[in-house]
């Protein structure tokens, strides 16, 4: 019987959607690995719902109450339960406050992590990450040598189960922390974000001044649960904020459609969204890098496209 | 204010990576190499630090083969005081727990106040090295820090997170990993590049010992299936929705 420990992420009390496919690859994991449970852990008090936990793979949830996040007390945490359930494997989402959790916890367990996998497997018995490293041009197969695993996942690439169970709702205690998150500023805008929807509008320096980006935003407008997303470029050039930054050094995306409008498609921008299930890309230039990656492509003028295509899909919301 | 900044030498990303099948690792005939770009809002916060507060120093330290001389020299040239080079042929591939084991190893017999890393190396991509030595050590660690200000013996810094943006305050002695946005790093000056020649830069040959990640292959990433254009300008968009909805089933 395994255990695997799925660190849940919280914000403001409500889950992270990311943390229902943590528990979706840890219940697949288990089962492959001949059966076991799967626990969920959050460090901060959050409401839990036994039936959203049970379905998404937990079977048991464990609260340690903590009134607000902090690195250090939650890999603490983490670190104590996964030894106190003797667990093969610590499973998270590769956010920013995951991909900071991930290496802590393996240094607490001595054993090593893989972060941002995309897929694992068993194979005799044994746990093998995915991830891709070098800006996506290699894909690394890895064992954990220890006892225990340590693996970040990255988003839309493991799905939550769809169990008829609800989980056991248990407490644990919150380990100290020298350091706090002081204040969370929540970000305004009403999108959500761009690691996280199912749909990004992206664009790059080809959409030229900050004004034409209304286009993009009427495009994902007509798009329920869409997100904006940008290349580096603009990022740079301070027409759109950092968080919205798509690529090897900002955020990884794959959702069903990733719309990139004037954007050449560098390989660091690739990396970051060429495991997209659609891709669109409208550019002047048919020679631009991004066509090679995309599902279909338009070959022309933002200024022409963009415009029409948002009137096509208010059509068909309508 | 005794200063620690970790770096690494990466290959640029622009690399056309070639996979050598006998050490399941990047072929580096003919690869450009150079200092992590997130090393350099390390080494240039650490600098703006030190010459905040006088008397300060600032040593870098490296794991790494022996070619990664070059890049500590840059970091000297930028205004490092010392720098060591943790020396190994197989260091650039060693994963994060290795890494970290062997850094934190390094900087326990040192004092220190601040510890600076980039917030990831874009070889590995794995943003764990800074977090993962400050658990070793015992120390706080704020990650992907967009803004830092020491008040007294306190860090207070800024970081963006998925829908917000956090603040993070910490006592010294503690890490930090810097994301770009952090500051504008310096460029090495000719006067900064003579006298790195001369600073002190100390080699030590170290042992990796076990890894904590067994690789089994690095393969190439699969094809994406061939996509098509549809067409050109305005003309070609409700052909394209039509493809949306019908064809790939995404609207
Ligand atoms: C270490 C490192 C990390 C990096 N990380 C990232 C990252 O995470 N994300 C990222 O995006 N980049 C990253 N980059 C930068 C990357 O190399 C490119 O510079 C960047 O992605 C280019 O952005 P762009 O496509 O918007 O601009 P450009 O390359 O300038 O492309 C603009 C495109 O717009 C098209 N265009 C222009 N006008 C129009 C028009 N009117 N209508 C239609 N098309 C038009 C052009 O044909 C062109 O293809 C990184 C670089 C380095 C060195």
């Amino acid at each position: 019987m395994s255990n695997i420990l799925v660190l849940l992420e919280t914000r403001d009390g409500s889950l992270r959607p990311a943390s229902l496919e943590a528990l979706g690859a840890a219940r697949k994991t288990v089962d492959e690995l001949g059966g076991g449970t799967v626990t969920a852990l959050s460090y901060e008090a959050f409401d839990a719902d036994a039936a959203l936990l049970g379905a998404a793979g937990a079977d048991n949830v464990l609260i340690a109450g903590a009134a607000q996040h902090s690195a250090e007390g939650a890999a603490a945490t983490c670190t104590r339960v996964a030894k106190e359930l003797g667990s093969v494997a610590v499973l998270l989402a590769a956010s920013v406050r995951g991909k900071d959790l991930t290496a802590r916890i393996a240094a607490g367990l001595e054993t090593g992590c893989v972060p941002d996998c995309t897929a694992i497997t068993v194979a005799d018995g044994r746990m093998v990450f995915t991830r891709p490293i070098y800006a996506g041009k290699g894909m690394l197969n890895a064992r954990v040598s220890g006892a225990v695993a340590v693996a970040s996942l990255r988003g839309n690439f493991f799905a939550a189960a769809s169990r008829d169970a609800a989980a056991e709702i248990g407490e644990t205690s919150a380990e100290a922390s020298k350091s706090v998150v002081r204040e969370v500023a929540a970000k305004s805008g009403g999108r959500p974000d761009v690691a996280e929807a199912n749909i990004v509008v992206a664009g790059g320096r080809g959409m030229g001044d900050a004004d034409n980006w209304a286009m993009l935003e009427a495009i994902a407008d007509q798009l329920p649960g869409a997100a904006i997303g940008a290349s580096r470029a603009v990022v740079d050039s301070g027409i759109r904020s950092h968080s919205e930054q798509v690529g090897q050094t900002g955020k990884t995306v794959a959702p069903e459609l990733y719309i990139a409008a004037g954007i050449s498609g560098a390989i660091q921008h690739l990396a970051g969204m060429n495991n997209s299930k659609c891709i669109v890309a409208i550019n002047k230039d048919a020679d631009a890098p991004i066509f090679t990656a995309a599902t279909y492509g338009i070959v022309g003028d933002i200024n022409e496209v963009l415009p029409v295509l948002a009137e096509e899909l208010s059509k068909l919301q309508n | 204010m005794k200063i620690i900044t970790c770096v690494k030498r990466v290959p640029a990303t622009t690399t056309r990576v070639v996979i050598d099948a006998s050490t399941k690792s990047l072929d580096p005939t003919g690869v450009e190499f150079l200092l992590n770009p997130y090393d350099e809002f390390a080494v240039e916060q650490a600098l703006q630090v030190a010459a905040a507060h006088e008397g300060s120093t600032v040593t870098a330290i490296s794991l790494g083969n022996a070619a990664a001389q070059k890049e500590l020299r840059t970091v000297l040239a930028m205004g490092a005081d010392d720098a060591v080079l943790l020396t190994n042929d197989l260091a650039l591939d060693a994963d994060v727990t290795t890494t970290a084991r062997i850094l934190a190893e390094a900087i326990r017999g040192r004092e220190f106040d601040l510890l600076f890393f980039g917030k990831q190396a874009v070889d590995n991509d794995a943003h764990g090295v800074g977090p993962a030595v400050a658990t070793m050590l015992g120390v706080p660690c704020l990650t992907e820090v967009v803004k830092f200000e020491l008040d007294g013996d306190k860090v207070i810094c800024e970081r963006e997170v998925e829908g917000g943006r956090e603040i993070l305050e910490s006592p010294l002695p503690c890490a930090i990993t810097c994301q770009k946005g952090l500051n504008e790093p310096r460029y090495a000056n000719l006067k900064g590049i003579m006298k790195a020649k001369k600073k002190p830069l100390e080699i030590t040959e170290v042992d990796l010992g076990a890894p904590a990640l067994e690789v089994i292959d690095l393969l190439p990433p699969a094809d994406r299936p061939a996509g098509r254009i549809i067409g050109e300008g305005a003309a070609a968009v409700a052909e394209l929705v039509d493809a949306l909805r019908n064809e790939a089933k995404v609207l």
